[in-house]
């Protein structure tokens, strides 16, 4: 080993120890009498001093020097722990890890001034103390005493189990230091002085104190050979399931047998690598009580942390995803939740706030809970608060639940133009927070009670690379549903699948075991109807794929998202897979019904869909329902002009002599355009409007309408302004002609593209126009995307 | 003599385009896809590259021109970004040509649509003109057309 090596060891377990020191620390100072916990702290400074004395890093030496004379007063009762005494050593404990790192990256200890930190720690010391003097004596290592260390000497276990008298080990011992190079227990043996049992036993005793902390069992690797293992056994996932697929095709029995046992190898191989990285969670945690005592100290509060299953096990690379966003958490959870001492006593609280910080597991994932006994959300003043930041329409904002308010500190840019003071304090950067978990596919939700607390809490997968999930197929192409997400599979066949799917307001349910499950159309979810072109690839024609399928059975997957259940109807069930997780790239990331993509058997993409972001964008029942509500309209409108009942229509003509209607419920405004205005993107024409970019559709054009006038000569453009969720059109007609409130009934014979059927109004025939028609029509529904 | 850079060319229909070919990864041919349902039409599909999972993103699409006939198959030019390699889909492969900066002009202001904000300038080579195209752009702004399906504007 030279010293390189020499050095890095001593980091690596200097680093460890420093945060051990941190959590003995706290610990002392709840209970000061707690010898064990001295003894601790005591060996960790004791062993640093050492080795940096024996690396010449004297600065450090000098330091811990101090630290060390204080500890043995502690330890000595000579003095007693006081605040400043623990702010003192906490101090001491991060000049020591600046050192430590400076030479790590340097190589030397850095320029630094340990002279006040030294002279602080120095007054602190009982002034009696001989060796306070701030010069480091290496020689003179003061030896822990015996009482805080197990006995490990050969000769005095044989004593204190009175199988040796203690001048026969005295003998032997001088019998050593005249230069007998056999262990102390060989020469009582050979003169038969204790019997050889005797000793193996006190050997074993010996052992095992060494053994439960320097753990023969155990190496160190370095975690991106880990990593590297990680991806190979990826790849060897996938591989296993591409020869299993080739193997269920191949005749060979010797090939099925072999497959099935790479099968089995790479299975267990993958739970073995994967075991490797787990972490427990208490890794992170540790630092807390830390955190917690310097934000308490620092905003004048006092704060109590608590923990459980500090033992629950994380994969690596999520253990350090999350730790920057739990950190933030806790200490949003002193600086601004808990309460100031004497607000909290006001409020008839133990003036002493309690953090809570709890980690389980649940259905293959990890829960995580921060929770403190604070003054909790405000959700009025959150509410206002959004609102008046235009994060959400205030009609949305009425709307929504004390919880959906409450999530709303997760929105970006809801924190950071005031200091959140004002909104009860929480809030800073919690969109980060959000923004972590949910990239390693974790979920966050706030529940806060106003005077009684927060509770803010994590659900994370285990491990992020390989995970079993239920293929599915639908419109001819294959997704992939994580398993966590999966509760259960029903299928209806025949009579069944007309009977069991029935409507709810036009939102279809199933159900199941005499519960309501909202149904979701993954194929209408996803608009990936067999309308679209590229869905033919080469399956056969999927129309007529699903339409057999439809009658012959439907297919439903019970999701799990958050805590609402769902129905996702899919065209076809295939099996369960283990896949490999890989990220989509930044363009696909911001759709969140897609959790990622990985690569099947036959070497084909399949996305993996996010239960959650589906049941989002189904919005589970209210998009359906709005549907539903807008088809009956249609139905009433229909049915109320067979009843001759009155409807508000805009006139307009378009070519030279048609006669056109719009209803004026669906008219935003209208507007006059000159020419010049118009501008042209992605080969149509637009105008700028209201800030935005709206596409402009001649209806006469898209009509293909005999009576065209020659556009180029008009100075101004008449627009009907059409607006549907935000996005506007601009409907280019000829000329307005009038907006009339008549009976009509509508003919549905001159139907077409564009035009619902026509009817006679003003004692004129007059063209029906059917808008969302019209745009597709013109092909331009991705324009009222782009927006 | 010291600006010149190569670039590694393509067609779109008639037009000719170049890429930086340090931006460029590697050019392969026509790879089986599968579609992104929900996302702006420029994005193709994803492409299992050596096991990695590249976006595909129809160059002809995201500048506005019309769809190539369906017989046609696209080529790739993989690009790298800071965000891992992007595929753009291509009519055809040109060769990797030198061009000098000297004969560099910024886009002509006539330039209508897309085009405008993705071309970065026109060489003009002896015997036709090159469009060099904003890579990055060209990626990047794919993505603020996937944001129509967010709830909150």
């Amino acid at each position: 080993m030279n010293e390189e090596d020499i050095v890095k060891e001593f980091l690596v377990e200097s680093y460890e120890n420093l945060d051990r020191l941190d959590q003995d620390l706290i610990a002392l100072e709840k209970d000061p009498t707690n010898r064990d916990t001295l003894a601790s702290i005591f060996r960790t400074i004791h062993t640093i001093k050492g080795t940096s004395g024996f690396l010449a890093f004297n600065q450090l030496e000098a330091v811990t020097h101090v630290g060390e004379n204080l500890l043995s007063g502690l330890r000595d009762g000579l003095l007693h722990l006081t605040p400043e005494i623990t702010t003192g050593l906490l101090a001491l404990v991060d000049a020591v890890r600046q050192m430590l790192s400076n030479i790590e990256s340097k190589g030397n200890e850095g320029k630094r001034d340990d002279r006040e930190l030294i002279a602080t720690l120095t007054r602190l010391l009982p002034c009696n103390d001989p060796s306070s003097a701030p010069v480091p004596v290496p020689k003179e290592d003061p030896k822990p005493e015996p009482a805080l260390q197990p006995s490990l000497n050969m000769g005095e276990i044989l004593i204190s189990r009175g199988a040796v008298k203690a001048s026969q080990v005295d003998e032997a011992v001088e019998q050593q230091h005249a230069g007998d190079p056999r262990h102390i227990g060989e020469i009582l043996v050979d003169k038969g002085a204790v019997k050889p049992q005797d000793v193996l036993d006190a050997l074993n005793t010996q052992q095992q104190a060494h053994g439960q902390s320097a753990g023969d069992s155990t190496i160190r690797v370095d975690v991106s050979l880990l990593d590297q293992l990680m991806n190979l056994v990826g790849e060897l996932v996938l591989t296993r399931n591409q020869i299993l697929q080739a193997a269920n095709t191949s005749e060979e029995s010797g090939l099925l047998a072999t497959s099935q046992r790479l099968n089995l190898i790479t299975t267990e191989l993958q739970e073995g690598v994967m075991k490797t990285r787990m972490q427990p969670i208490g890794n992170i945690w540790g630092k807390f009580p830390r955190t917690v005592r310097d934000v308490a100290l620092g905003c004048g509060k006092q704060v109590q942390i608590e923990m459980e299953g500090k033992e629950t096990e994380l994969d690596k690379t999520i253990i350090e995803a999350i730790k920057d966003p739990l950190t933030h958490l806790v200490r949003n959870s002193v600086d601004h939740g808990i309460e100031s001492p004497a607000a909290r006593q006001a409020a008839g609280k133990d003036p002493v706030g309690r953090l809570f910080l709890r980690a389980f597991h649940e259905g293959g994932q990890v829960n995580i809970e921060v929770t403190d006994d604070g003054a909790g959300l405000d959700y009025e003043k959150i509410r206002a608060k959004a609102v008046q930041k235009a994060l959400i329409p205030s009609e949305q904002a009425a709307r929504m639940s004390e919880r959906e308010v409450n999530n709303l500190i997760f929105l970006p840019g809801f924190s950071t133009a005031e200091k959140v003071t004002n909104v009860s304090g929480r809030g800073v950067g919690m969109d980060v927070v959000k923004t972590n978990i949910e990239k390693i596919g974790g979920v966050v939700d706030v529940q806060s009670t106003k005077g009684q607390g927060t509770t803010v809490r994590m659900k994370i997968p285990l491990t992020l690379a390989i995970i079993p999930a239920l293929i599915v197929t639908s419109a001819g192409d294959r997704y992939a549903i994580p398993q966590v997400s999966l509760l259960e599979l029903v299928r209806l066949e025949g009579e069944q699948a007309r009977k069991g799917i029935e409507l709810v307001h036009g939102a279809p349910v199933h159900r199941l075991r005499g519960k309501l499950l909202p149904l979701v159309y993954l194929n209408r979810e996803l608009k990936v109807q067999t309308d679209t072109p590229q869905s033919a690839e080469k399956e056969s024609p999927s129309s007529g794929k699903t339409q057999v399928q439809e009658i012959s059975g439907v297919n439903i997957v019970v999701l799990q998202a958050d805590d609402r259940q769902f129905g996702l109807v899919v065209d076809e069930i295939n099996d369960t897979e283990e896949i490999v997780v890989k990220p989509l790239s930044k363009q696909l990331k911001s759709i969140n019904t897609f959790a990622g993509a990985t690569i099947m058997g036959d070497g084909r993409v399949a996305l993996i869909l996010d239960a959650l972001g589906l049941a989002q964008r189904a919005k589970v029942v209210s998009e359906l329902r709005d549907r539903a509500v807008s088809e009956k309209e249609e139905k009433q409108s229909a049915s109320a002009a067979e009843a001759g009942q009155r409807n508000a229509v805009l006139l307009f003509q378009y070519g030279e002599n048609g006669r056109m209607a719009v209803d004026l419920a669906l008219v935003a405004r209208l507007e006059e355009f000159s020419r010049d205005s118009v501008e042209v993107a992605a080969d149509r024409e637009v105008v700028q409007y209201r800030g935005q970019i709206m596409p402009l559709l001649r209806v006469s054009k898209v009509l293909e309408s005999h009576h065209t006038q020659d556009a180029s000569r008009e100075e101004s453009l008449q627009v009907v302004v059409y607006a549907d969720r935000g996005h506007s059109v601009g409907l280019v007609v000829d000329r307005i002609l009038d907006i009339v409130e008549e009976a009509f009934v509508m003919q549905r014979e001159t139907r077409r593209a564009g035009v619902k059927g026509s009817a006679i109004i003003q004692k004129r025939v007059t063209d029906i126009l059917d808008v969302p028609g019209l745009i597709a029509a013109a092909n331009a529904s991705q324009l009222l995307a782009v927006q | 003599m010291a600006n010149i850079q190569q670039f590694c060319t393509f067609f779109l229909k008639s037009e000719f385009f170049g890429v930086p070919v340090q931006q460029v990864q590697e050019v392969i041919r026509y790879q089986e896809m599968t579609r992104v349902p929900l996302v702006p039409r420029v994005i193709r599909g994803l492409i299992n590259l050596r096991w990695q999972i590249v976006t595909a993103v129809d160059l002809r699409r995201r500048l506005g021109m019309e769809d190539r006939p369906d017989a046609e198959l696209p080529m790739n030019v993989v690009v790298r970004t800071d965000d891992g390699a992007v595929s753009f889909l291509v009519d055809e492969i040109g060769d990797v040509l030198e061009a000098d900066e000297d004969t560099l002009e910024p886009p002509p202001r006539t330039l209508h649509g897309q085009a405008r904000e993705l071309v970065r300038g026109v060489y003009k080579l002896q015997e036709r003109l090159m469009l060099v195209l904003d890579t990055e752009r060209a990626v990047s702004s794919g993505e603020e057309a996937a944001r129509p399906g967010s709830p909150i504007h």
